[in-house]
């Protein structure tokens, strides 16, 4: 089993590549895989409730990915809880990820 | 404290374009004060973020002064960085590529940063404990 650090920095309202992104988080996800999806920039919008796309993230939690969502991103667009399930972090956790032993980061 | 261990990062973003810039500036800062090593390969249009000749400037709509605008650079965030680095005595290797350097007469850049090419961040990338690439949209 493999561990992934999936970033992405993309919103699903302005690239419809970002949900291409999810279903490849679900795809290695369901292989067995140990996946993180770490949301960044503007990937934070789908969490706001209400938005169109919350079930994109609904989706993965119920998958049993761990969503993160950067704490910086979030307070720059007025987002102040988002999606049940998420966990907000600072980007030192993030470096704490990218330097676990075996992780593979991969940057949408 | 130093921790011992290294993060190479890529970046192709140029300076004032994209919220890439500011993020990989980010992860370096917090890597830097976890007392990790960081190595930097520019690329592209982010060679241009360390360039030496970065002004702040006013905005004449608003009518505010340089001094109200508080206009950051990227040149004195990197400073800042390499700073951080030397404060938490660990390294921060920053290598712009020079051909990317060349082509956009780049050259002229603040102190800390060297040039190099391609070749450095594979060295980097091998020798590190993990690498992250920030590649253009």
């Amino acid at each position: 089993m493999a561990k992934y650090l999936l970033i992405e920095s993309r919103d699903p309202f302005d690239s419809s590549d970002s949900e291409y992104f999810c279903e490849l988080v679900e795809g290695i996800s369901n292989r067995g895989n140990e996946v993180i999806l770490f949301l960044v920039q503007n990937a934070v919008f789908p969490l706001r409730s209400g938005s169109k796309h919350n079930d994109l993230i609904d989706k993965l939690l119920k998958n049993k990915v761990k969503v993160l969502a950067d704490n910086f991103s979030l307070k720059e667009r007025a987002i102040k809880r988002p999606l049940d399930g998420v966990e907000v972090v600072d980007m030192g956790r993030i470096v704490d990820l990218l330097l676990e032993p075996g992780t593979k980061a991969i940057w949408h | 404290m130093a921790s011992g261990k290294t993060l190479t990062i890529g970046i192709m973003d140029a300076p004032y374009e994209s919220a890439n810039s500011t993020t990989a500036l980010r992860v370096i800062d917090a890597a830097l004060k976890k007392g990790h090593n960081v190595n930097v390969f520019t690329y592209e249009g982010a060679v241009n973020l360390t360039m030496k000749g970065q002004q702040p400037h006013p905005n004449p709509v608003k009518g505010t002064s340089v001094e109200q605008e508080q206009h950051p650079t990227t040149k004195d965030w990197v400073a800042s960085l390499f700073n951080l680095a030397s404060a938490r005595g660990v390294k921060l290797d920053w290598v712009n590529c020079g051909l990317c350097v060349d082509e956009r007469g780049a050259g002229d850049w603040i102190d800390g940063p060297r040039r190099g090419g391609p070749k450095d961040f594979l060295d980097a990338s091998v020798a590190s404990d993990a690498t992250l690439v920030i590649p253009t949209k």
